[in-house]
């Protein structure tokens, strides 16, 4: 039996997914990976990029953001959500809105042994805090950023998604 | 240094339409001076961030005044926020720092390197638009109108003195504060904003 490989996630997909959710603002740090889908979105003019210094910062922003009546999205790596676990507890869980955040999966594969303990440590962290999660491997998988979206607005609470394909997928070659 | 409550009385005339947010033991004066409760908007809820929140909200509502009163512990855990803010350029947002030099609410254990710090000139060469310092009310009360004049975003730098509390927690008498929910509900009402 012959298996087709999945088609690379495009950022060109995930932008379209955010413009499909109504998305305002994108409160990001870049990371090596990310850097197409950060030219990307910072070509379009509907959409805001804020560029922050820590990753903690993305979740308190997000909060004033949705309070003055916007639709953020945080886009960062696994290691910065971590690091932004009081931020996510007290901006994010306990105020109660509804908000998706993007989640560079660093060194998550799905064959062979996981070794990077960013990845080992990703969705136990996720599974810690109660936050349910979506795994986007390839691009077929974009319209989990919907899924995503309607389930944030449905709880009023914070939902993740995680993007393993962050090795060829966001890169232009 | 001078008192939070009197600078809070020198700044509630020149408020006009402002949305003022809170933090620190300093934050906790504001309450009994403000004259449009409506317009109070309470974003804690988290260490060091009350600033990003304030700024994210300055950015969803560029048309309206925001101005913060952040303390300087709490600057001290996220400093990285004067270049998140001087990076965005809100030219609505107004950042005053309650500088008491301490952890009040803790015993009053000093801050990193607490009277040797120049708060207003990081936040200048972070790209601030304007910075001010004072360290007595008088210069502040003498400058607060035109402050609230400047585009922003502006940083104003102030030398309070510390309201040290050193009660056990559960004997602390608590001046009675407005939630976090309550202050998003009113003010989203007031300016009627709706879930986007």
């Amino acid at each position: 039996m012959v298996q087709q490989q999945a088609a690379l996630l495009k950022p060109e997909s995930l932008v379209a997914e955010f413009k499909k959710n109504g998305v305002t603002h994108i409160v990001t740090i870049p990371d090596s990976e990310t850097n197409y889908l950060y030219e990307l979105m910072q070509e379009q003019d509907w959409l805001t990029v804020v560029p922050t210094s820590r990753e903690g910062e993305t979740f308190a922003i997000a909060l004033g953001l949705i309070v003055g009546g916007k639709v953020p999205v945080c886009v960062i790596q696994n290691t910065g959500m971590m690091e932004s676990g009081d931020s996510i507890r007290g901006m994010s869980l306990d105020a109660g809105f509804p908000l998706v955040m993007l989640i560079g999966y660093r060194g998550w594969t799905r064959h062979g042994v996981i070794t990077d303990s960013a990845a080992r440590y990703t969705e136990t962290f996720l599974h810690a805090m109660g936050i349910n999660y979506y795994l986007l491997e390839g691009d077929d998988d974009a319209s989990r950023i919907s899924v995503a979206f309607e389930e944030a607005r449905s709880q009023s609470r914070p939902v993740a998604v995680l993007v393993g394909d962050e090795y060829h997928g966001f890169n232009r070659v | 240094m001078f008192d939070s409550s009197d600078m809070f009385r020198a700044f509630q005339p020149h408020r006009g339409r402002a949305i003022v947010l809170v933090t620190g033991t300093s934050g906790r004066d504001w309450r009994e001076v403000s004259d449009n409760e409506n317009r109070d908007l309470s974003l804690q809820g988290a260490m060091g961030q009350t600033n990003t929140a304030a700024l994210g909200f300055a950015l969803a509502q560029p048309d309206e005044k925001v101005v913060l009163f952040d303390s300087e512990g709490s600057l001290q855990m996220n400093m990285g926020v004067l270049g998140t803010v001087a990076g965005m350029k809100p030219s609505n947002f107004v950042h005053f720092l309650m500088d008491n030099e301490c952890y009040a609410t803790t015993g009053g254990q000093p801050v990193p390197n607490a009277t040797d710090i120049n708060y207003a000139g990081m936040a200048r060469e972070a790209g601030y638009k304007k910075t001010f310092s004072f360290d007595n009310l008088e210069e502040f009360t003498n400058n607060i109108e035109q402050i609230m004049k400047e585009e922003g975003p502006v940083f104003v730098a102030m030398k309070m003195i510390p309201k040290i509390e050193n009660e056990p927690i559960g004997r602390r008498v608590r001046k009675p504060q407005r939630s976090r929910a309550e202050t998003i509900k009113v003010l989203q009402s007031e300016l009627g904003i709706t879930a986007a």
